[in-house]
C-alpha cells in the first residue's frame, strides 16, 4: 500500500514537473508580461488610488479646496502621462479608458 | 531654508536620538539587569547571607517532594556537576526535569551544601521550546 | 506507511532542489518553461509535504505508538482533538508543519503570479525553494519524524498539560502561518534586487501576503497571551519571555513595513528603507523560529547541546543576512528615492517617524532579548533583565507609536494647513485631554502617570478613528443619498484598505489601554487559606468555600470554590484546580499520580471571572505534603503486592495483576478525597485585574479590521472606480501640465 502510494505520487509529480518541458508554447505563452508593462499599470493603479484617496481627504476636511485642486491636478497629470507610456509600451492593444 | 538642510537636519536629529536611546539601553542593561550564577560559579563565589540568581536546567531524576518543600538538582551548563536546592513557595506549572530555571538562592546551614530557595522565586522558561532533553549530562 | 512518509520527504528533498536549479536555470536561459517547471515543482513539494502531515496525523490519532514521537508525545488517553494536534508538540512535526505552510504559502504566490513580474518570479521562486531545502534538509536528515521504534510501548507519554487547551494548540499554526507568510514578500524582495526590477510591482504582488503575515503573527501572539493567562498559574499574559520576543519582533518591523510600502506607492520614496524592513522581517522569522527550537537564552552553551540544528540555523540567518546587506548595497542607485519629503507635517512625514519609532522599540526588545548572551560573551557573567527593565523603554515608546497612530489618519498626504488641522484635531484631542483630566482628578494622579497618558491617547485614537468613520460617511451620503448606515458600509467596502487600517489603530489602542490598565492597577497577594477563610483585596473578600478532589485515568485533581463577594453583596463563585498528570516513574506506583515523584507534570486551571471593568482571578496551589505518608505507605504496599504477584504462574499472574491496579486506583481515588473530608490548608494566589478585557476586545477589533484591509476589492468595483481621459496618441506632447478636463465618475468615495 505504501509502495503504491509513493509510485502514485512520484508519477504524478514527474508527470506535472514535466508538463511544461513537454509542451510546445505559443508566443502568447511566451510573451506573459513585459516588465515595462507591469511596472507600468503597478504605477497606474497606485495613481489612480492617490486620486481617490485625495477626493477622500477633501471630502473628509484633510485637504483645503485649493490644495485639493492643486494636488488633484498635478496627480491627474501624472496619471495621463502614466497611461501615455502604457499605450506606447502596448501599442498593439487598446488600453480602455477606465480600469 | 534649503531643503537639502532641512535633510541634514532631521538626520542628525534622528540620529542623535538613536545615540542616545542605545547609550540608555546599554547603561541601563548592564546596571539595573541582576547577575545569573551557573552551578559551579554559585559553588565558588557564594558567600553566607548574599542571594544569587541560580540559572540551570533542572537535573533529571533528581526532583522530591516532600510535603510543602521541592529539593531538586540545578546543573551546570558547562561542567558535569550540579547544587541542590531546597525551595518552598509557588512552583510553576512548566517546572519539570529539564527544564530551564531561575530561582534566588542563598547559602544554606543545613548540611551537603544544599541552597536555600527564596520563597516564591523560581521561574521557568517558556515551555514551548521543542528543546531536546538536556536534563542530564 | 512511515516508510512511505519518510520517501515522500526525500521526494520533497529532491523535487526542492529540482525547483531550485531549474528556476535559475530558466532564468538564466530565458526559457521560461524551465521556470514554470520550477513552479510546479513548489505545488508537488507542497503537495507531498501535505501526504505526510497527513500520515503522520493518522499515526497521532490512532494512536500508534510504533512511530517515535507519537510515543513520546500523545497517549491513548489524550483526548481527540489534542492527539490529532499534538503533531507539532513535537520538533520534527513542527519542522514538518513548518514545510507545508511554506510551500503552501509559497505555491500560492507563485500561482498568483505566474503572468505577472516575470523577471522577478524565478529568482523569487529559488529563494523559497533555497528555505525549502533548509527546512526539508533538517527533517530528512536530523529530525526524522517518521522514525520507528522495533519494539513500541504500549502507551505513550502523552501530550504535556500544558498544551491541552485549546488556544495553545492553535496558536502554533498561527504563528508559522506567520514566520512563513513573512518569506513571501522577503523572497521577492530578493527577486527584485536581483533582476534590478526595482518598482513598486514585487511589493504590489506581495503585499497581502505581508499583511496576512502581520494579522497570522498577531493572533499567534493573542492566542500565546491569553494561554499564559488562563493556564499558567502565575496571572500574566507577557512576561517578555525570549519566545514571546521571537515573533514580537517580526510582528513589529512588519507593522512598520505595511506602513511605510504606501509611502513607496505613492511616492516611489524609501525603497531602500523599504527593502531593509522586509528583509529585517523575513530574517527575523528565521531567528524567531531559531530561538524556539534551540534553547539557545538558556545559555550559549545550550549551543552545544544540539550542534546540528543550531550550526545550522546560524548558517542560514548569516546568509541571510550577509546577502540581504550586500544585495541592498549593491542595488542602492536603482533604490534611490524618485522623491523628497515635502514636509514633516504630512502623512508621510508621521508614518517616517512611526517607522522609526517601530524599528527603536525591535532593537530594544531584541537587545534586551540576547543581553544575557551578550553580557556573558562581554563580561562572562549572564545578566538577568526582567519585565521591568523592558516596561523602561517599551513604554515611552508605545505611548509615541500610539500618538502617532492617532495623528496619521487625520494628516493628508504631501501637505497640510494649520487651519485644516485645528480642525481635524478638534475632537479627538477634546475627547483624549478630556479622558486623561477626568481620570486624573478622579483619581488624584500620583502613580503610573504613564498609564493615565496611555488612557487619554487611546482615547484621542479612537476619537479620531471614529471622527474619519462618520466624515468619511457623511461624504458618501452627500454624494449618493443613501442613508449614514449604508454609505458607512459601503464607504469600508470600497476603501478596505483605509477604513481596515483605522480600526486597527482603534483596537491597537484599546489593547494598549488594556495592558496599562491591567499591569499598572493590579492587585495581587498569595494567601493560605482554611476552608471558611477568608481573604481582602481591593475592595472584595475572597473566602475559600470547599475543596474538591477528581480521579480519573488522565489526571488527579485537586481544587477549590471561592466565594467572591463586595460590600456583603455575593459577585461570583470561582472555581480553580491544580491537576497531577501520572509521571512514568513505576517504582511509585501511587505517588506518581500524585505529584511526589520526579517527572510529574501539573496543569493550573484557573478561576476567572471576566468583566468589562476587572477580572476576579484565582488559582489554588494546593499543599500535598498532608498525603506524603499515606502515599508513601501506599507505594510501599502495592509495590509489595507487584513483587508477590510477579511470582505467581502465569495464567493467574494477570487476574491478580488487574485486581492490585484496581485497588490501587481506588487507594488513589481514597487519597485524593482526604483533601474533601479531611481539608488542609492551601495557597491561593489571588488577582484583582482591571480592564484585562480591553486587550482582548481591543485585540479583536485589530484583527477585524487586518481582515478588512486584507480583503480584495471586488474587480466589479476596481474596474469602475476612475476615468481619466487622454490626449491622442497622435497629438505631439506640449506642455508638462495637462491639458483635458478629467472625466470623473460618480463612485469614487
Amino acid at each position: 500500500m505504501a509502495y503504491v502510494l509513493v509510485l502514485v505520487v512520484l508519477a504524478v509529480v514527474v508527470f506535472a514537473i514535466s508538463g511544461p518541458l513537454r509542451t510546445v508554447r505559443g508566443p502568447e505563452d511566451r510573451a506573459g508580461e513585459a516588465p515595462d508593462v507591469a511596472e507600468l499599470e503597478a504605477a497606474r493603479d497606485a495613481k489612480y488610488r492617490e486620486i481617490r484617496d485625495a477626493e477622500l481627504d477633501v471630502r473628509t476636511g484633510k485637504l483645503s479646496d485649493e490644495d485639493y485642486a492643486a494636488l488633484d491636478g498635478s496627480l491627474r497629470a501624472e496619471a495621463v502621462e502614466i497611461l501615455h507610456q502604457l499605450d506606447e509600451a502596448r501599442p498593439g492593444e487598446q488600453v480602455p479608458s477606465g480600469s | 531654508m534649503d531643503p537639502s538642510r532641512k535633510r541634514a537636519i532631521r538626520l542628525t536629529v534622528a540620529l542623535t536620538v538613536a545615540l542616545l536611546l542605545a547609550t540608555a539601553l546599554v547603561y541601563t542593561s548592564f546596571h539595573a539587569g541582576r547577575d545569573e550564577v551557573t552551578a559551579s560559579q554559585l559553588v565558588h563565589k557564594a558567600r553566607p547571607g548574599q542571594t544569587y540568581i541560580l540559572a540551570g536546567t533542572v537535573l533529571n531524576g533528581s526532583v522530591k517532594r516532600n510535603g510543602g518543600v521541592l529539593t531538586f538538582r540545578v546543573r551546570d551548563p558547562k561542567l558535569k556537576m550540579s547544587v541542590p536546592v531546597r525551595y518552598t513557595g509557588e512552583i510553576p506549572d512548566p517546572f519539570a526535569p529539564g527544564r530551564g530555571v531561575l530561582v534566588d538562592v542563598t547559602e544554606g546551614t543545613t548540611a551537603a551544601s544544599t541552597y536555600i530557595g527564596q520563597a516564591n522565586s523560581l521561574t521557568t522558561k517558556c515551555p514551548s521550546k521543542y528543546q531536546a532533553a538536556s536534563g542530564s549530562y | 506507511m512511515a516508510s512511505a512518509g519518510r520517501v515522500l520527504l526525500i521526494l520533497c528533498l529532491l523535487s526542492s532542489v529540482y525547483g531550485l536549479g531549474a528556476s535559475l536555470y530558466g532564468v538564466r536561459t530565458d526559457q521560461h518553461e524551465w521556470v514554470d517547471s520550477g513552479r510546479r515543482a513548489m505545488y508537488s513539494v507542497f503537495g507531498m509535504s501535505a501526504i505526510a502531515f497527513v500520515i503522520l496525523d493518522v499515526a497521532f490519532i490512532s494512536s500508534d505508538f510504533s512511530y517515535n514521537i507519537v510515543a513520546s508525545g500523545s497517549s491513548t488517553t489524550t483526548p481527540f482533538f489534542y492527539r490529532a494536534a499534538a503533531i507539532w508538540s513535537t520538533q520534527q512535526g513542527s519542522l514538518l508543519l513548518w514545510v507545508m505552510l511554506l510551500t503552501f504559502w509559497s505555491s500560492l504566490a507563485l500561482l498568483l503570479t505566474r503572468r505577472r513580474v516575470r523577471e522577478i518570479v524565478p529568482y523569487a521562486q529559488s529563494v523559497l525553494f533555497g528555505f525549502a531545502i533548509f527546512f526539508v534538509g533538517l527533517i530528512v536528515f536530523f529530525a526524522n519524524p517518521f522514525a520507528i521504534s522495533a519494539n513500541p510501548p504500549s502507551e505513550g507519554a502523552g501530550l504535556d498539560p500544558l498544551l491541552r487547551h485549546t488556544t495553545m494548540m492553535v496558536h502554533p499554526p498561527m504563528l508559522y502561518s506567520g514566520f512563513t507568510l513573512l518569506l513571501v514578500p522577503f523572497a521577492f524582495c530578493i527577486g527584485a534586487l536581483i533582476s534590478g526590477r526595482l518598482g513598486a510591482e514585487w511589493i504590489q504582488v506581495t503585499r497581502r501576503f505581508a499583511l496576512a503575515g502581520w494579522l497570522c503573527l498577531g493572533i499567534g501572539l493573542l492566542l500565546g497571551a491569553r494561554w499564559s493567562y488562563t493556564e499558567l498559574g502565575w496571572g500574566g499574559y507577557w512576561e517578555w519571555d525570549p519566545v514571546e520576543n521571537a515573533a514580537l519582533m517580526p510582528w513589529l518591523v512588519c507593522t512598520a513595513y505595511i506602513h511605510s510600502i504606501m509611502i513607496q506607492e505613492k511616492r516611489g520614496m524609501l525603497k531602500v528603507w523599504n527593502a531593509s524592513l522586509i528583509l529585517l522581517a523575513g530574517t527575523l522569522a528565521i531567528v524567531g523560529d531559531f530561538l524556539v527550537r534551540s534553547g539557545i537564552l538558556s545559555s550559549i552553551h545550550a549551543f552545544v547541546s544540539d550542534p546540528t540544528l543550531n550550526v545550522a540555523f546560524v548558517v542560514l540567518v548569516s546568509v541571510m543576512v550577509l546577502g540581504s546587506v550586500w544585495l541592498v548595497t549593491y542595488r542602492r542607485d536603482g533604490l534611490s528615492s524618485e522623491h523628497r519629503l515635502d514636509a514633516l507635517l504630512s502623512r508621510e512625514g508621521v508614518f517616517l517617524i512611526q517607522n522609526m519609532v517601530l524599528v527603536a522599540l525591535t532593537a530594544v526588545v531584541f537587545w534586551l532579548t540576547f543581553f544575557p548572551l551578550i553580557s556573558e560573551a562581554i563580561t562572562g557573567t549572564q545578566v538577568s533583565v526582567g519585565p521591568p527593565v523592558f516596561a523602561r523603554f517599551v513604554v515611552p515608546l508605545a505611548l509615541v507609536v500610539v500618538a502617532l497612530s492617532g495623528i496619521g489618519p487625520i494628516i493628508a498626504w504631501r501637505r497640510v494647513t494649520v487651519a485644516k488641522l485645528k480642525r481635524s484635531f478638534a475632537f479627538p484631542v477634546a475627547v483624549g485631554l478630556g479622558t486623561f483630566v477626568i481620570l486624573a482628578f478622579v483619581s488624584g494622579v500620583t502613580r503610573h502617570v504613564f498609564a493615565y497618558i496611555m488612557f487619554g491617547l487611546g482615547a484621542f485614537v479612537v476619537g479620531t478613528v471614529a471622527q474619519e468613520f462618520f466624515r468619511g460617511a457623511r461624504a458618501r451620503r452627500a454624494m449618493t443619498g443613501e442613508s449614514l448606515g449604508g454609505a458607512l458600509v459601503a464607504l469600508v467596502r470600497r476603501n478596505r484598505r483605509r477604513y481596515g487600517g483605522y480600526l486597527v489603530h482603534a483596537g491597537v489602542a484599546v489593547a494598549l489601554v488594556g495592558v496599562a490598565g491591567s499591569t499598572s492597577f493590579q492587585h495581587q497577594r498569595f494567601a493560605t487559606l482554611k476552608p471558611g477563610q477568608s481573604v481582602h483585596l481591593d475592595g472584595y473578600t475572597f473566602t475559600y468555600k470547599h475543596p474538591t478532589a477528581v480521579a480519573t485515568a488522565q489526571k488527579v485533581s485537586f481544587g477549590g470554590d471561592v466565594a467572591v463577594t463586595k460590600g456583603g453583596e455575593p459577585v461570583t463563585t470561582l472555581h480553580t484546580t491544580y491537576g497531577l498528570y501520572p509521571s512514568q516513574d513505576l517504582n511509585a506506583p501511587v505517588g506518581r499520580f500524585l505529584n511526589t515523584s520526579d517527572g510529574a507534570q501539573t496543569e493550573s486551571r484557573v478561576g476567572l471571572d471576566s468583566g468589562a471593568l476587572r477580572d476576579l482571578w484565582v488559582v489554588i496551589s494546593p499543599n500535598l505534603g498532608q498525603l506524603q505518608g499515606l502515599v508513601s505507605e501506599g507505594d510501599a504496599q502495592i509495590a509489595k503486592a507487584l513483587n508477590a504477584a510477579e511470582s505467581l504462574p502465569a495464567a493467574q499472574r494477570a487476574g491478580q495483576l488487574n485486581t492490585i491496579f484496581q485497588l490501587r486506583d481506588i487507594l488513589i481515588n481514597e487519597l485524593a478525597q482526604r483533601f474533601v473530608t479531611h481539608p488542609w490548608a492551601s495557597t491561593f494566589l489571588i488577582e484583582v485585574s482591571p480592564l484585562v478585557m480591553w486587550l482582548w476586545i481591543g485585540a479583536i477589533i485589530a484583527a477585524l479590521g487586518g481582515l478588512i484591509a486584507l480583503w480584495p476589492v471586488p474587480r466589479r468595483s476596481r474596474a469602475g472606480a476612475l476615468s481619466v481621459r487622454r490626449r491622442p496618441a497622435t497629438e505631439p506632447a506640449a506642455s508638462p501640465a495637462p491639458e483635458p478636463e478629467p472625466e470623473r465618475e460618480r463612485e469614487l468615495v
